[in-house]
């Protein structure tokens, strides 16, 4: 906080706090003292609306005086009068620091147990699932969903699909660094509205959701050129680039020809967020054994 | 008559009427939006009826529709009244009327359809903020005109109540709201990262202390000795706690940001001041109470009266958790809770709701020429299910809050969260049950009381109202 500022803060503050306590002096000096002494101020209004001066009760009184002590007092103990950082040498920053360092030394130690622990065997350790299972409803289950069998635009985790791979170094990967997953919008390539539905019939006969007849095979040619780069001439995906496999009946944005049409036309732009910086590398490779096990007990 | 020996009351009864069917509108989007809570699929799969664009509807809709109108009929009235003149410049006022309700309608299509700035409770898109600010200026012209040609020498505790609230909100709209233009219904904020955090909870906290707590202060300050029958308690007592509040509560708004990127001193600031907040809000409380408290009698046979004692006590109460909810310790388990939802119903429904329902049943009948109310049964029956609907509403956030506050800070002996998100959401489906019954029952109240305004005005032809002279 620049000078100025800060000075002008601190001044602030403190005059409206002079100010406070002045009201409360000015309250106790003003008008009769003995509260069985009701006069009227002697104003009239509206016909019969009048004041009594009666004096503000003491405890009142006590009470606004007590929490502008009060306040004082944390203002001395606390950042709060412009730059001063207070005497107890508190921060947010601070606490946070302290309380992240306290659960680090508190936890550790379980976590050193398992980082010793070869990944598959994680995955079957009683006691690693049970916290990678923690682990999953704390951060993945919001988009995942609590069963791990994802919604529209969020991975089914216990299938055997997986898009960009399934084994420990590609699912910590993901965990850590997150991803993008970005289909691009390639349909005025396709020649209008015939071409992109020759395409969705084309996309969706790989799987055999519909017959490739003669109207969906015209666009294979098309398929070659635009999709095939990421994914594959025959459709099968490639998980090096988070291409997913158009041959299976898994569809991460749904089967329906409206949803596949919608995927051409618009694109897609799936993100899972990174989590590396929240979990740390002991906590991740767990809850990536966890989420390696979601499948096979399929 | 001659106008100008009388007072302006029609722009009181229009904003007056608009106030209850505002208010029903208000709630009935509340009841829906509660209702999808516990049924996602009541918004039909319609963009316009989805959680997010009717949420902005119905907070727009009670705050600023049912809760302004409120302010602008009793200031319009209460100012009259008490600076024995006509209001100033009619035509003016009538552009209030006419402004007020063009914005709100505006409000109404656009949310929906959402446009929006993304600013709680400033979501409106800049050509409404333009038309806000116009009918605004209007309005503290009015309304300080009026005051100024008063003829009497002291202006009412009510009033001063009234005019701090008509202009810090005039400050508090314009400067959150700047932001470039870019098309009719889109624009950017001036304002970048935390400072536009700390400038959207600036105006946002002041939205509450100035227009929900300043403004129906100056309403009770008015309606509760009016009814009462008694003078209020302490002139003293006021100018005490009306100088510490406008000024306290300023200061306030960091509490929304508690342990975010906020500086550490913003935060402190907006800590101590709002616990410093706490007995001048009580000041406003405890005038009220002992103003009544010479005629608890009359609460037998008065259910205005009731309405006022209960919407005192809920002010008390909301404005000593408000306090305690922005002590850091206390707000690190509140914050992203239920809770936040229930504090500010238990001011909304309890003390802005309860608090104008009763000003109104106190002044129709006064526009109307009529010694009371169509049926003062009815008043009776709307205050307990005000009562009952606000109490279901408030307990069954405060249970599920807390409960969600300590679960989301569970942690196992691993280290890890010991619920999900799902499961913590899981839990709060009863009281989402309890808070859409408490909150239907609210709502059933104003459907009462729409009934029993229009049994007591649809035969009445309203008559000027002579000015009365000063005493």
């Amino acid at each position: 906080m620049a000078a100025f500022w800060a000075w002008f803060v601190a001044a602030g503050t403190i005059a409206f706090v002079i100010w406070c306590v002045w009201l409360i002096s000015w309250a106790g000096k003003q008008g009769p003292q003995n509260k069985q002494d009701e006069d009227l101020v002697g104003h009239k209004w509206d016909g019969d609306l009048e004041e009594w001066n009666n004096p503000a009760p003491k405890w009142w009184l006590y009470l606004y005086f007590i929490t502008i002590a009060w306040a004082v007092g944390y203002m001395i103990a606390y950042p709060g009068i412009g730059a001063f950082e207070g005497i107890l040498g508190w921060s947010q920053q601070g606490q946070y620091e302290q309380e992240m360092q306290a659960a680090e030394a508190r936890y550790a130690p379980i976590y050193e147990r398992f980082a010793a622990m070869e990944f598959g065997e994680l995955t079957r350790d009683a006691e690693a699932q049970e916290l990678g299972r923690s682990l999953f409803a704390g951060y993945c289950t919001t988009c995942h969903g609590s069963d791990a069998r994802g919604a529209p635009g969020y991975p089914n985790l216990t299938d055997d699909d997986w898009i960009w791979g399934d084994d420990e170094t590609a699912i910590i990967a993901t965990i850590t660094h997150g991803r993008n997953n970005v289909m691009p919008n390639l349909s005025p390539a396709l020649g209008g509205d015939a071409g992109i539905d020759n395409m969705v019939n084309y996309v969706r006969s790989l799987s055999g959701a519909v017959a490739a007849d003669a109207a969906a095979m015209s666009a294979q040619p098309m398929f070659v050129a635009l999709c095939s780069a990421c994914h594959q001439a025959d459709g099968s995906g490639n998980q090096a680039l988070g291409a997913p496999n158009l041959t299976d009946d898994t569809w991460l944005y749904g089967p329906s020809a409206e949803s596949v049409r919608e995927t051409i036309v618009q694109g897609r732009n799936g993100v899972m967020p990174p989590h590396g910086g929240l979990l740390g590398d002991k906590r991740t490779k767990i809850l990536a054994a966890y989420v390696a096990s979601l499948s096979d007990n399929e | 008559m001659d106008t100008t020996a009388s007072y302006n009351d029609k722009v009181v009864r229009q904003f007056t009427i608009m106030t209850v069917v505002w208010g029903i509108v208000g709630m009935l989007v509340g009841v829906l939006i509660a209702a999808q809570l516990m049924w996602p699929q009541l918004n039909f799969d319609l963009p316009f009826l989805t959680y997010s664009r009717l949420r902005p509807l119905h907070t727009n809709a009670v705050i600023f529709a049912f809760g302004g109108s409120a302010l602008f009929a009793t200031s319009y009235y209460v100012v009259q009244r008490t600076c024995h003149v006509r209001l100033a410049f009619s035509k003016l006022a009538a552009f209030t009327f006419w402004g007020w309700q063009a914005i709100i309608v505006l409000a109404a299509v656009t949310l929906p359809l959402g446009i929006s700035q993304a600013k709680e409770y400033a979501e409106l898109e800049w050509p409404i903020d333009l038309l806000i600010a116009v009918v605004w200026v209007a309005y503290a012209i009015v309304f300080f005109t009026t005051i100024g040609q008063r003829r009497i020498k002291h202006i009412y505790v009510a009033n001063w109540f009234y005019g701090a609230f008509i202009i810090t909100v005039a400050v508090l709209h314009i400067f959150n709201n700047l932001a470039v233009p870019v098309t009719l219904t889109k624009s950017y904020i001036i304002y970048t990262g935390v400072v536009d955090a700390m400038m959207q909870w600036w105006y946002g906290h002041n939205a509450v202390g100035f227009f929900l707590t300043a403004g129906f202060l100056g309403m009770m300050y008015y309606f509760v000795p009016k009814q009462a029958g008694r003078p209020v308690y302490s002139y003293r007592l006021s100018v005490v706690h009306f100088w510490s509040l406008i000024a306290v509560y300023m200061w306030a708004g960091p509490h929304h940001l508690h342990y975010t990127s906020l500086p550490d001193w913003a935060q402190t600031l907006g800590m101590v001041f709002s616990v410093i907040l706490l007995a001048p809000s009580w000041g406003g409380m405890i005038n009220g109470i002992m103003t009544l408290s010479g005629a608890w009698h009359k609460l037998r046979s008065d259910p205005i009266l009731k309405f006022m004692i209960v919407a005192l006590s809920f002010y008390g109460m909301s404005t000593f958790e408000g306090p305690m909810m922005s002590i850091k310790t206390v707000n690190a388990l509140s914050h992203y809770t239920e809770w936040t939802i229930g504090h500010v119903h238990s001011g909304a429904l309890g003390w802005v709701g309860m608090m104008t329902i009763g000003s109104i049943y106190c002044l129709l009948p006064r526009l109307y020429n009529r010694e009371g109310m169509y049926s003062t049964k009815l008043i009776d029956v709307h205050f307990w299910t005000s009562t009952i609907g606000v109490v279901l509403y408030a307990v069954a956030l405060w249970v599920a809050g807390i409960g969600e506050g300590l679960m989301s800070r569970a942690v196992n002996s691993d280290g890890t969260l010991t619920y999900a998100f799902i499961e913590i959401l899981a839990s709060k489906y009863p009281y989402y049950g309890m808070r859409l019954v408490g909150g239907l029952i609210y709502f059933a109240g104003m459907i009462i009381m729409a009934y029993n305004v229009w049994k007591t005005i649809a035969d009445e032809e309203p008559a000027p109202v002579a000015i009365m002279d000063p005493a």
